[in-house]
């Protein structure tokens, strides 16, 4: 159980500098998912909480234990922070069975032979591989040496749990059975986790926190929910959410308690509260933005039924996939791609009513790429 | 801006302490530390001191130089060799004669090589399988066995004893017998290896859709071959040119065998001659001559083919190679292989053999000229008045070398294969570190060095005592020999722990370490139980290539720690049979030595 605390740590490979002035609070408990793309800094974040590498400043406390001053050039050896670390490649010992790999970590710590046993059937157990203990991870498939590599973690009861995108070599369908049972896993030990990934269903679905990676800083950090409905900028909007958030040009004008907004799908105005004041917006000036509309949010019907919101839309193309149906619409000049649940029909150009809901909407500064309006979880 | 960032911390005793102890604790840092030192000592030292001797005063050459004391500074030597008749009238001829050499072998055995490498590769030649493996085994005979055999066909009246053509009433002159003739066509037979294996490593990664494409498009054997094949493998081609010249120019064994009875005399015997002689530290200038020239040729060739070497692979992704159907040309190329397998391996070891059991060598194979006198014999019984030593088995000085060079293969590749393993592993953890290539760079020098000039930095080095006392004389004693055979192959040996480093991801170790491993705890289950292959395939080439070393330790040996090799050199003077004797004893030790390597998975072609 470990609360773990990151401040103001630096790491530069040479004069690359990789980590820019990380802050990171992860709760005792926490899913902690460290979500960006290929070589934002994320693996690097893992190695220096467990220790392999060493930032150039900051500090790190678990528990309020020091483990990190980089100012007195302090740091805790790996194996004394009470962690474990899956690596994406595994890294399984080759010329060790199944079971002598998840022993190794006890063997050092000379448990008792007794307990040993116990522990390491335990952690087997509990990933489903008892059967393959005396295999040499060679003669597994990709699938059953990521759990070993994971009951290999999980042996030593460590405080803290690190993942460096475990899932990503496995194929699609082990990737869902896996990640339900690592959620499974971490309801089941309590244990906190620090979860790398550069796949955002996979840290949608599995994480209590999210911290979003960009360049080596920390460009948003929230709960999955939170970073869905309110991705901080253009690029986050685009990277989270599948299928894709819809963007719209506008202009808006500011003038220091609504914010109005045009764009060829109407004209809104938002309420000051729900303006993110702390972003650059200029006032009583018009600037251009961008309009973020998740497919959900679009409502497809026949008639129109009058909601206020109402625009005429044309059906570009329909792709109904059985549980669910992506509609591709045009409005004005703007395409929206939109979600219904189930088998939809509609026939290319025929002519709907789409209902917007501008309450669910995100606006974007153009500019500065920056959230500055937020959207609500659900339909005020 | 950034970079400033980083290094503006304020003085703090703290973060001093935690600095030092953080480097200190660490046993890896406190190793790559002692490596450094040690490889620093072992091959920059002796380098430098050598060179620092030829710019001073030695006591045997006080009496030449008037005024001058022992130690002053002098360019005394350099003159001798370059401004003196005394040196000019040897040195020049033996430069001239290194470099022509150089340049024949080359054009000999490239041609030669690459051909047995596109036959072996790419044609359809009948037998391919079985050519291929006894294609390789006549680099296996030291080059020192193949002179012996050399000599034993052709030798005349000037060497005493007659060889086999002579005997049999053919006259063979001096020109053809012994001298540069001799000495290009030995060495062309045993360095065609550099090409012979770089080619067809570089033609095995060739697609042959690349040549098919060429047939599709209408192009005939031969311009397929001029326009698509060779351009692709010109590259390895080269290299290995650059190879077979650097190695021709320095080596010793074949042109000393070969020169010694007309007083022929190339860079790298002349080089032993000074050593032996005064004044000796001239030896040390001829020394780093060969050392110049044989490196400068291996750096140009990496400088210059370095970048162009990468489209060798090019399409290298299939494997897929449907050999190309040479028609009527099998026949003529066949008997072509044949020929040299005839020459490069059957002839030499029937000659070897045969003249072993000969009571007088040239006399002919029947039944009164055969002895086991070679073998078995004992000098107070000798048959002729002319024999010179004991057979073999009754001989104290064989029983002597065979110890001393079972001892030396055994304890030097033990060492060798150790050593290269730990280098290897401070490379690859330090890649992209400055101790890492640091150690790469250091490492790679005696590569660069022919055998008998790394011999002569260690003579220079080890002759006399140094650091006042410190380190003792060793000149004469296993010891040295043990050193000089080590360091020699460390470029090897840590190549192949490179090699076998490699296989082992950090990522491994770092989850013991992880797990609570200490660092000795890591290396014990992690990183040795995963190497082990590779130090055995290591181990297994380093012993064979120790046992044939000739070159390397010629100007190291005392009659106290002679090795076979040298045994037979020593005999080939005047007791052909002796020599003939060791060299077979050896042969079949190091045929037995490559069998069981290659059962172990030791690549053969890697001991080069
Ligand atoms: N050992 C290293 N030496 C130099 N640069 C490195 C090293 N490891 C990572 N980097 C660099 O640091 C950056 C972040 O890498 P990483 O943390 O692995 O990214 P991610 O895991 O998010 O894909 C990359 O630009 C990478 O090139
Ligand atoms: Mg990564």
């Amino acid at each position: 159980m470990s609360k773990i605390v990151l401040e103001h740590i630096d790491k530069y490979y040479g004069s690359n500098h990789v980590l820019r002035d990380i802050n990171l609070t992860i709760e005792d408990g926490d899913f902690m998912t460290l979500l960006g793309p290929s070589g934002c800094g994320k693996t690097t974040t893992l190695r220096v909480i467990s220790g392999l590498e060493k930032p150039q400043n900051g500090r790190m406390t678990m528990d309020g234990r020091p483990i990190i001053n980089a100012e007195e050039s302090f740091f805790e050896a790996p194996s004394k922070r009470g962690l474990n670390l899956v690596f994406q490649s595994y890294a399984l010992w080759p010329h060790m069975t199944v079971y002598n790999n998840v022993a190794f970590g006890l063997k050092i710590k000379h448990m008792p032979k007794k307990e040993l046993t116990d522990c390491v059937t335990n952690a087997l157990r509990v990933m489903r591989i008892e059967e393959y203990k005396d295999r040499y991870p060679n003669e597994l498939s990709g699938g059953q040496q990521q759990r070993v590599a994971i009951a290999r973690a999980i042996a030593t009861s460590p405080k803290l749990l690190l993942l460096d995108e475990p899932l990503s070599n496995l194929d699609a369908r082990l990737r869902i059975d896996m990640r339900a049972e690592l959620k499974r896993l971490h309801k089941e030990t309590g244990t906190t986790i620090i979860y790398v990934t550069h796949d955002q269903v996979e840290a949608l679905t599995m994480s209590t926190q999210i911290a979003l990676f960009k360049e080596g800083e920390i460009s948003q950090l929230d709960t999955p929910l939170g970073i869905y409905t309110n991705p901080i900028d253009l690029q986050a909007a685009d990277f989270i959410g599948n299928p894709r958030i819809n963007f719209v040009n506008g202009t808006a004008l500011y003038d220091g308690g609504e914010l109005h907004v045009k764009s060829s799908l109407g004209e809104y105005h938002f309420p000051q509260k729900d303006i993110k004041l702390d972003e650059e917006c200029p006032l009583n000036e018009a600037f251009d933005c961008v309009l973020g509309i998740r497919p959900e949010t679009i409502e497809i019907s026949l008639e129109n039924e009058g909601h206020k919101n109402t625009v005429s839309a044309s059906v570009y193309a329909s792709q109904p996939a059985g549980s669910e149906t992506l509609i591709t619409l045009t409005v004005g000049d703007a395409e929206l791609l939109a979600i219904q649940i189930g088998l939809k029909e509609y026939d290319v150009n025929q002519a709907v009513f789409a209902v917007l809901h501008p309450g669910r909407m995100n606006v974007y500064n153009k500019a500065t790429t920056r959230l500055i309006k937020y959207a609500h979880t659900t339909q005020p | 801006m950034e970079k400033a960032k980083q290094q503006q911390k304020p003085f703090s005793w703290v973060r001093i302490k935690n600095q030092v102890w953080g480097v200190l604790s660490n046993p890896f840092n406190v190793i790559v530390f002692i490596s450094l030192v040690t490889l620093f000592c072992l091959i920059i030292i002796p380098l430098f001191t050598m060179v620092r001797d030829t710019f001073t005063v030695a006591k045997a050459e006080l009496r030449q130089m008037p005024g001058a004391s022992i130690g002053d500074m002098t360019l005394f030597y350099w003159k001798y060799l370059f401004a003196t008749v005394l040196g000019t009238s040897v040195f020049l001829p033996a430069l001239g004669r290194s470099l022509m050499i150089g340049f024949f072998v080359t054009i000999i055995s490239m041609p030669l090589g690459a051909l047995l490498a596109w036959l072996m590769v790419r044609s359809d030649i009948p037998g391919k399988k079985i050519l291929s493996m006894l294609i390789i085994v006549p680099y296996m005979i030291p080059s020192w066995c193949k002179s012996l055999a050399w000599l034993s066909l052709f030798r005349n009246q000037t060497a005493g004893n007659l060889g086999l053509l002579a005997g049999m009433g053919i006259p063979v002159p001096d020109w053809l017998a012994y001298g540069p003739i001799a000495i290009i066509l030995v060495m062309s037979l045993h360095y065609y290896a550099f090409a012979y294996i770089m080619v067809s490593g570089s033609l095995r990664s060739i697609n042959s859709e690349l040549e098919e494409m060429g047939e599709i498009q209408g192009a005939n054997k031969v311009q397929i071959l001029k326009s698509i094949t060779l351009p692709l493998v010109m590259p390895a081609l080269l290299s290995a040119a650059i190879m077979t010249i650097s190695k021709s120019i320095g080596s010793y064994g074949v042109a000393a065998s070969l020169g010694q009875f007309t007083g022929y005399q190339v860079l790298s015997t002349l080089l032993k001659y000074f050593l032996n002689g005064t004044p000796q530290r001239v030896g040390y200038v001829i020394s780093i001559l060969l050392i110049i020239m044989a490196s400068g040729t291996i750096i140009a060739n990496q400088k210059l083919i370095g970048v162009r070497k990468s489209y060798a692979t090019i399409g290298g992704k299939g494997t897929r190679s449907n050999p190309m159907r040479i028609g009527w040309a099998k026949w003529p190329l066949l008997a072509f292989l044949v020929i040299f397998l005839f020459a490069a391996m059957v002839m030499p070891m029937f000659a070897l053999v045969m003249e072993s059991f000969q009571l007088r060598t040239g006399a002919g194979y029947g039944a009164n000229n055969l002895t086991l006198y070679a073998w078995i014999g004992v000098w107070e019984n000798r048959p002729l008045p002319f024999l010179a030593y004991d057979g073999l088995l009754k001989n104290a000085d064989f029983m002597g070398a065979l110890w001393n060079t079972v001892k030396l293969s055994l304890i030097a590749s033990i060492i060798t294969a150790f050593c290269g393993q730990f280098l290897g592993y401070i490379s690859t953890r330090g890649r992209g570190k400055w101790y890492g290539q640091l150690t790469e760079q250091m490492v790679f020098l005696p590569y660069l060095m022919p055998g008998v000039a790394f011999g002569a930095i260690y003579f220079a080095m080890f002759s006399q005592p140094r650091l006042g006392g410190f380190i003792p004389s060793l000149y004469g004693t296993f010891t040295l020999i043990v050193l000089v055979s080590v360091v020699k192959h460390f470029p090897f040996a840590s190549r192949s722990g490179t090699a076998s480093m490699m296989q082992i991801s950090p990522e491994l170790e770092e989850a013991a370490e992880i797990a609570g491993a200490s660092f000795w705890r890591r290396i014990g289950s992690i990183v040795i139980p995963l190497s082990k292959s590779g130090f055995v395939s290591g181990l297994m080439l380093a012993f064979i290539s120790i046992t044939k070393e000739l070159d390397l330790i010629a100007v190291l040996m005392t009659p106290t720690n002679r090795t076979l090799p040298y045994l037979a050199f020593e005999y080939s003077k005047n007791m052909p049979q002796g020599a003939d004797a060791i060299a077979i004893v050896i042969l079949l030790f190091i045929l037995l030595c490559y069998t069981v390597a290659n059962l172990f998975g030791a690549d053969v072609s890697k001991s080069m």
